[in-house]
């Protein structure tokens, strides 16, 4: 379980090659699934069509419920762009992991707490632009006085919280989820019976894992939208 | 700068500015890139779709109003043809009444003109057969007579009788 990480030091800053490395692979998957399911569009629609039809349904679905369409229209790329990128970058720990050397080179991105809490910090930022672009400065300032001008702390810190919660949540679930099958592969591969022993909850929990990896996708773009709408509503 | 207390040893040896700007890059290319070739012609095709739809219960709704003012249209044709078919039924009937007036004024003229005529002739016929009647009478009566006189004055004697008349004449002078 003691795995390294590929770490690197360039141009004086810390990187991590496992985490370029499937931040890439997760991109590229995303893409391929999203380029060759819009491929052919037709106006009765087919297969893949389908499938990523009822995404933009199930995120227009998300984003109807926190906006009006009219205001919420334009985070409709960004909330299924999200939520394809979250879901994907979830399950690609779940089939394996490589390492090698005792190196870990293939996880789950999200299994990361700086690639989460950089999408988490991400989010939080856009809300805050939004917000101002939006309602104003003025307007913008005036909502961390609300309800009660003395809850102002409360306020600054609801800000980090939300944005520590967001990031988090996901790295935990995601993180949590692959140390167990890390646990569970290595039982397998200790002795026969072992392995008869680990089959049925690896197998369990892999399921689970990629129930939880939808979910967590889904509760990251439903929160991302929460937060855009109390930043970007005038009537909160 | 260690974060390992924080993040349970799984972040590395320090802040990782590289992966933040990977995920950062990673995402927003993959964004820009899917609104390019996925999400906007998928976009693009459900807002055609919309529109279709939408198009397609106007040119219904059209169709429908279209054929109720064709229907309302017929009925009213209709209508009118009913009434024009019933004047001109009365129109005939009318006429049928006028016409068999006039046969039957020229049939009774014609009838009695006819008896005049008839009359008339019976009248001259009667004429003539009095007239013929009485001519028979005359002859018969003359035949009559002479059978009564039992005598036929002859040739000879007519001529005897004026010559002697002739003669005595003569005589006279």
């Amino acid at each position: 379980m003691e795995h390294k990480n590929p770490e690197f030091v360039f141009l004086g800053m810390h990187g991590n090659w496992s985490n370029i490395l499937m931040l890439a692979v997760t991109t590229l998957i995303v893409f391929l699934i999203a380029y060759f399911a819009t491929r052919n569009l037709k106006l009765k629609p087919t297969g893949m069509q389908n499938f990523m039809e009822w995404i933009m349904d199930f995120v227009k679905g998300i984003i109807k419920s926190n906006f009006d369409w009219q205001t919420g229209g334009r985070f409709h790329i960004l909330g299924i762009t999200l939520i394809m990128f979250i879901a994907v970058a979830n399950v690609l720990g779940l089939p394996f992991s490589i390492s090698y050397d005792g190196v870990l080179w293939w996880k789950s991105p999200t299994a990361d707490p700086t690639v989460t809490m950089t999408l988490a910090v991400m989010i939080l930022l856009l809300t805050h632009y939004y917000g101002i672009q939006m309602k104003g400065l003025k307007e913008y300032g005036k909502d961390f006085l609300k309800p009660l001008p003395f809850l102002l702390p409360l306020k600054i810190i609801e800000e980090f919280a939300n944005t520590l919660t967001l990031g988090l949540r996901l790295y935990g679930n995601i993180y949590a989820g692959e140390v167990l099958l890390g646990l569970l592969a290595g039982l397998a591969t200790s002795s026969v019976f072992g392995f008869v022993g680990a089959i049925i909850p690896a197998m369990a929990w892999q399921g689970f894992s990629l129930f939880i990896g939808g979910i967590q996708a889904f509760i990251f773009v439903m929160l991302t939208m929460v937060y855009m709408s109390h930043k970007v509503s005038t009537d909160h | 700068m260690s974060f390992d207390y924080l993040i349970l040893g799984a972040g590395g040896a320090g802040l990782n500015i590289w992966d933040i700007i990977a995920t950062l890059f990673f995402f927003l290319l993959l964004m820009a890139l899917l609104k390019k070739v996925a999400w906007g012609p998928l976009m693009g095709i459900m807002t055609q779709r919309e529109e279709l739809i939408a198009s397609e219960i106007q040119a219904a709704e059209n169709s429908r109003g279209e054929s109720q003012r064709l229907l309302e249209e017929q009925r009213d044709l209709l209508k009118e043809a009913r009434t024009e078919a019933l004047a001109i039924v009365e129109n005939a009937k009318k006429q049928g009444e006028a016409s068999r007036e006039d046969i039957i004024t020229t049939a009774r003229s014609e009838a009695a003109r006819l008896k005049e005529s008839a009359i008339r002739e019976i009248d001259t016929e009667k004429e003539r057969a009095i007239a013929a009647v009485r001519q028979e009478v005359v002859s018969l009566s003359v035949l009559a007579a002479s059978k009564v006189l039992e005598k036929e004055v002859s040739e000879e004697d007519n001529r005897a009788l004026i010559e002697a008349t002739i003669a005595k004449a003569g005589e006279v002078n």
